[in-house]
């Protein structure tokens, strides 16, 4: 899909994993992989340390979409962060959907440290999807507005 | 059923098992009635009562009465048992210092709901079995009790205390209720039907707190909106975006330890239905998680401090059926 | 005094509703709320709406400045004031004696500015209650439902609304629809007054025992221990505070939105742990002490400040929407003394 970039281009916060995640980052960065600057990385000890109102202040602060990437089921580096992190925000992302705001703003994806490639793809695909939804109307704060 | 109350209660004051009564205080109308500690027969024969309109949830006050000396006897209706329960697996109340008797319950009334069916100037209800004869100043009027049930009771959960030292009457059994039907009904709503139904509901939010004060879930001792630290403090919805967020992080908060005792809705003074929050996180637990019971079992483990190897991925929300 | 007959009340609002912006009282999902008015939409039945009217004046969040940073050079930018007239349709008398009493804290010196804009814009038009409620104890501070003051007073019985002008602005309101109105004695309304002073005879709570909130009672009354049973209930929540029509405490704060400063003020309450809070925290640090500041504010310290006044108008929503059925009468029977 032909996504124009210039009419509007979508602020997303991944919050990465030390472990997994953020060196999946850094390892698609060594490997010269593409993914689109507006994706704004906010490393976090375990994928577990997000706090719902993580994402919520995220999107006050003008994010259209929030993406929390951590160490595959399994591989967590504190061995089970990662299990509360996908209890609490499929509860989170349901509870958004329930309130009336686009799931698709919002996702979870393992990353590892050897995954560059899906780190890029993942974050490719994300930003195509939000902009397909456009701007975060939803929830918005006004004040946080660029005038 | 509140003289069974008394007797009982001066039993136990007078062979020394307890040293003051939690109950509940006449006001100045039938549905006026306040939570109150009672230390002696005299107080308990001046101002206890108990009646339909005694809603209040008494275990959030168990929080802060049980860590007191000696012993107090608490009068709790089923939904509070199960509140009770909930914080004594969170190690919020003392428990030895709790002397709990458990009251059958048909049932509270909704004094809102008598005023709703046109009822103003209330002057004294009385009780005639399955109606209310409510007196007023422009006259008698009667409203079937069914009517003027709140809502949580209507749908009610459970009429079994899981937790007392002592019942009075007999003990209820959990029922077959229809207490997620409206949230259903939501769910089958189109994504934007669903925003503008809670952008109506939550805009009338006046921040007043009571929800969250009220809530026998709600017990941390500095809670994240009140502390000037967190960025997020505040004392009035400034933006629609507050609301949400307060309303988003208050159910989230309890996800998992909610009772779905109701108290957020029956108090909030702008009747939001803040029960669909909560029962929308239980509806989801028990669906993607296994049936859960808050309050149910104290030795139980939160479905929100456990996990499964084979729990479901957040993608499940994107799966479901575009509305 | 004018009339109407009550058939013709959508044309009198849409009449009002062409030259100002009008805000009615309708019903809705969470009750009786003042809202903007729609052609059509019946005035609500309910005694009182959940919210005061102090909301038009003092609304609950309202924007003070702004702070933008440009390098090392800070800008302030001002709000546009709000500058267009309103009317508020369908107030009470004990919210229309609130505005007095809010006037008194906020068009003294140092007059707020805000304040007194949103004042000078607006024109009340208050109605007579046909129904007071149990909860009901305006007379006890004087104040007279059948007289309910505003711009325009008006009464109504089951054929007709009466209208009468109390201030230059109520004149030139009524002037402005005259040709809807027909000319009434001045004693046209007087059924519908002896209709309501009939009932708030029956009004249980009305006699209460205000003579012993003197200022003279004062250390007596802060020290008497009474108040840690009178609070034991209090869940600290600000219900009470925010539906009151005399509460006036608010907090100015400011929102770091990210490219500058907002300032703004909101209500704040009494009931809170950080209400007032300074260097050392909060100076009240027991829910005994806030809740006994709530009622000395309006018992003891109001009056003391403004020859007598007290800061409450009786209009019962604080009985009727305390989650715990605290509230402000059972604080009077305690602690007022005799009834003289």
């Amino acid at each position: 899909m032909q996504v124009n970039e210039k009419e509007f281009k979508p602020l997303i916060v991944a919050f990465c994993c030390n472990w997994c995640s953020y060196a999946g980052a850094d390892l698609s960065g060594t490997n010269r992989l593409n993914y689109p600057a507006n994706v704004k990385i906010i490393r976090v000890p375990c994928s577990c340390r997000v706090n719902p109102m993580f994402v919520l202040r995220a999107f006050q602060r003008g994010a259209d979409g929030v993406i929390l990437c951590g160490c595959h089921p399994g591989d967590c580096h504190y061995t089970t962060g990662n299990y509360y992190t996908r209890r609490r925000m499929t509860l989170l992302f349901s509870m958004l959907d329930y309130l009336g705001i686009e799931r698709d703003r919002t996702r979870v994806e393992w990353v590892s440290a050897a995954e560059g490639a899906k780190f890029a793809a993942t974050m490719n695909d994300f930003v195509a999807t939000v902009t397909r939804l456009g701007e975060n109307k939803r929830l918005e704060d006004l004040r946080c507005k660029k005038q | 059923m509140q003289e069974a109350m008394i007797r009982r209660a001066k039993e136990l004051l007078a062979d020394g098992t307890v040293n003051r009564v939690l109950g509940w205080q006449r006001g100045e109308f039938v549905y006026d009635v306040t939570p109150a500690v009672f230390a002696s027969p005299d107080e308990l024969d001046a101002s206890f009562v108990y009646n339909d309109f005694c809603g209040a949830n008494l275990s959030k006050y168990l929080v802060a009465e049980s860590r007191k000396e000696g012993k107090v006897l608490a009068f709790l209706k089923p939904c509070d048992t199960y509140s009770l329960n909930q914080l004594t697996a969170e190690h919020r109340v003392v428990r030895e210092n709790i002397y709990a008797i458990g009251l059958p319950c048909e049932g509270k009334a909704d004094v809102e709901a008598l005023k709703a069916a046109g009822a103003a100037g209330i002057t004294g209800i009385a009780d005639g079995g399955d109606t209310f004869t409510v007196h007023t100043l422009y006259g008698d009027q009667t409203v079937a009790k069914a009517d003027a049930l709140a809502e949580r009771c209507a749908n009610c959960k459970s009429k079994q205390c899981v937790t007392y030292d002592e019942l009075l009457g007999e003990n209820g059994a959990v029922q077959n209720s229809h207490r997620f039907d409206m949230v259903e009904q939501l769910e089958n709503m189109t994504a934007d039907e669903r925003y503008a139904f809670w952008q109506g509901e939550l805009s009338r939010c006046i921040r007043c707190n009571a929800c969250r004060n009220a809530c026998p879930a709600c017990t941390c001792e500095k809670c994240v909106f009140d502390n000037p630290q967190s960025g997020i403090a505040n004392t009035a919805p400034a933006d629609s975006f507050e609301e949400k967020l307060f309303h988003i992080i208050r159910a989230f908060h309890v996800a998992g330890r909610c009772t779905d005792c109701g108290e957020c809705s029956r108090v909030c003074p702008q009747h939001i239905p803040l029960h669909l929050l909560n029962r929308k996180f239980i509806k989801d637990i028990n669906e993607l998680y296994g049936p859960y019971q808050a309050g149910a079992d104290v030795a139980a483990r939160g479905p929100l401090t456990d996990f499964t190897f084979e729990d479901c991925e957040p993608s499940v929300v994107h799966e479901r059926g575009v509305n | 005094m004018k009339s109407l007959l009550l058939k013709d009340m959508d044309r009198l609002l849409a009449a009002l509703a062409e030259n100002r912006t009008l805000y009615v009282p309708t019903d809705g999902a969470g009750g009786a709320e003042y809202r903007l008015y729609q052609p059509g939409t019946p005035l609500s039945e309910a005694l009182n709406t959940n919210r005061s009217a102090k909301d038009f004046f003092f609304p609950q969040t309202e924007n003070m400045m702004r702070f933008q940073m440009r390098g090392k050079e800070i800008r302030i930018e001002e709000p546009t004031r709000p500058d267009e007239d309103f009317v508020v349709f369908g107030v009470r008398a004990c919210d229309a004696r609130s505005f007095e009493l809010l006037d008194k804290v906020f068009l003294s010196e140092p007059v707020d500015s805000y304040y007194q804009n949103r004042r000078a814009h607006g024109v009340i038009v208050t109605r007579c209650c046909g129904r007071p409620e149990e909860t009901c104890f305006c007379t006890a501070f004087g104040i007279d439902p059948t007289a309910p003051g505003g711009d325009v007073s008006t009464w109504q019985d089951d054929q007709r609304l009466y209208l009468a002008a109390n201030t230059p602005a109520g004149q030139a309101l009524l002037n402005g629809v005259a040709h809807l109105l027909t000319d009434a004695p001045e004693t046209a309304a007087d059924d519908a007054k002896a209709k309501t002073r009939a009932a708030l005879a029956n009004l249980p709570i009305q006699n209460l025992p205000l003579d012993g909130f003197g200022e003279e009672n004062l250390l007596a009354i802060f020290n008497d221990p009474r108040w840690a049973e009178l609070s034991r209930a209090c869940l600290g929540c600000g219900t009470c505070t925010f539906v009151c029509p005399t509460c006036q405490c608010y907090d100015i704060k400011d929102f770091d939105t990210g490219h500058g400063i907002q300032r703004f003020r909101c209500w704040d309450s009494c009931m809170y742990s950080e209400f007032t809070r300074c260097a050392h925290g909060n100076p009240r640090v027991s829910q005994v002490e806030r809740f006994r500041q709530r009622f000395m504010h309006k018992l003891v310290y109001f009056p003391a400040n403004n020859q007598g006044d007290f800061s409450c108008v009786g209009c019962g929503r604080c009985l009727q929407k305390c989650p715990v059925s605290l509230n402000i009468v059972k604080v009077i029977k305690a602690l007022g003394g005799e009834k003289a």
